[in-house]
């Protein structure tokens, strides 16, 4: 028991470990924010795409879906390392020279654009076709139909499953340490090699935690401002 | 010349014929009345002369512009010719204000200071300048009919198209829709008019077409139609209504 807490929980561990871990976590941080905003416009142009209608579209909803349908499958682990050993290895100037921290937020783009597609895209498919319908027969055209009537009802729709979509996100960020990206989880490794003991894992878990909460407490909270303000809307 | 020509106009949904061959003239500042059972046709004639529906065949003229050559700009006819629908479809993210202004804002380019003094001059003859920052969730459905009658409106159509626009009412809120499609019609809007509400018709309607199976069965002047139907179908049709109450 005492070996237990000592390896995984010791206090004085926890203090030595610390500041490189935050260092470290500070960089899953930025990881997140520039992956979530980047996810965010990517999807929803995915998931537009893929909704165009008509013939003549047909290659471009054919390719978004031979898109989604490839990152979605694919491990994030085997897309870090694709992009973040084998860009470089192109030895094209302008893609192959950048640090290791882009490479990991083009990793966890390309993989939860295709995830956030599906769920702006079940949005979209969520509003009735009659608001469709009422904004066309107006004259809206297809797009102003899509910019002032489906997509504002859709993304106030699919905002807790997209918050939800990012809290597996921001824990993703620790796998792009496997290309050498600073972050929290390969600080907690570091030091767990150098000193023998697994505390700085927890720190880096309490880190993720920490973050994690909040932003679970946040979705319900949205949820809970909606659903109230649908109730007072409906007496 | 006639402002709506629907000329031999034939549509199917599958196998689904929905519209045979069916003519109707509208002319200018008169209300026509569909009536007709549940999946006669009406909703979809109607849907057809906006152009939500492309038809099989035939021919649809509205003001001397041929609307069914697939030459037309959809968007631009659609300018023209307001739409109510039975189930309002309001759009819930926005205010009643901000319902009725999109469409002069976008699609006409009118000024926002202009949007929003045409908008509560609807308001005002609707009588809901009250709800002008409700969302629509929160007025009755009455109330939602009215604005989304005075949304179509906002766009100075020449023709309004009513689909059945009290079938989903309260039966108390019945009357203030009508009252409003009735001052419509005062005030010389062209309408065709889905309805099943018969009194209604035969009051404001200046062209009964009574639809059986995608057909016109019969059409003639609203005193004609309610008292001397010609059509076996027709007696038979409004028989029944009588028989429920509603005539």
């Amino acid at each position: 028991m005492h070996q237990v807490v000592h390896t995984f929980f010791s206090p004085h561990n926890f203090r030595v470990a610390f500041p490189d871990v935050w260092a470290g976590f500070q960089v899953n941080l930025k990881l997140m924010v520039v992956s979530e905003i980047l996810v965010l416009i990517f999807a929803l142009a995915v998931a537009i795409i893929r909704g165009l209608p008509g013939r003549g579209a047909r290659p471009l909803r054919a390719l978004m879906i031979v898109y989604t349908d490839f990152f979605r499958g694919t491990p994030l682990i085997l897309v870090a390392f694709v992009v973040g050993f084998g860009l470089p290895a192109l030895n094209i100037k302008i893609i192959s020279t950048r640090s290791n921290f882009t490479y990991g937020v083009i990793a966890l783009t390309l993989v939860y654009t295709a995830y956030v597609t599906e769920v702006y895209r079940a949005g979209i498919e969520s509003v009735h076709p009659s608001q469709r319908m009422a904004a066309r027969s107006l004259g809206l055209s297809y797009w102003q139909s899509m910019r002032f009537v489906v997509i504002p009802q859709a993304v106030r729709r699919v905002i807790p499953p997209l918050l939800n979509d990012f809290i597996g996100l921001q824990k993703d960020t620790a796998l792009v340490s496997v290309i050498g990206v600073a972050e929290a989880a390969l600080q907690a490794q570091a030091y767990s090699q150098t000193y023998a003991n697994f505390t700085s894992y927890t720190v880096a878990a309490v880190l993720f935690i920490l973050l994690t909460i909040p932003l679970a407490r946040f979705t319900d909270h949205l949820i809970a401002v909606r659903e109230r303000r649908e109730r007072a809307a409906a007496t | 010349m006639s402002f709506v020509e629907v000329d031999n106009v034939s549509k199917s949904f599958g196998t689904l014929q929905v519209l045979e061959h069916v003519s109707l003239t509208v002319e200018p500042h008169n209300v026509v009345c569909l009536i007709g059972a549940s999946g006669s046709g009406k909703s979809t004639l109607l849907r057809c002369i906006n152009l939500l529906e492309p038809v099989d065949e035939g021919k649809i003229v509205v003001d001397g512009q041929n609307l069914t050559n697939g030459r037309v700009d959809v968007n631009a006819v659609r300018r023209k010719i307001g739409i109510v629908f039975q189930a309002y479809n309001l759009f819930p993210h926005m205010t009643v204000l901000q319902n009725i202004e999109l469409a002069p804002r976008k699609v006409r380019g009118v000024t926002p200071q202009m949007a929003r003094l045409t908008a509560f001059e609807l308001l005002e003859r609707i009588g809901l300048v009250d709800k002008a920052d409700e969302y629509p969730d929160r007025l009755s459905g009455g109330q939602q009919q009215r604005v989304a009658i005075a949304r179509a409106l906002a766009m100075g159509p020449e023709l309004m198209l009513l689909d059945e626009v009290t079938s989903a009412l309260d039966p108390q809120l019945v009357s203030e829709v009508l009252n409003l499609v009735r001052g419509l019609a005062q005030t010389g809007m062209t309408m065709i008019v889905a309805t099943h509400e018969m009194s209604f018709a035969r009051e404001v309607a200046d062209k009964i077409c009574f639809l059986d199976h995608g057909r016109i069965a019969e059409e003639g002047p609203p005193a004609q139609i309610f008292s001397e139907p010609r059509e076996p179908r027709t007696r038979e049709f409004l028989a029944r209504v009588i028989e429920a109450g509603r005539l």
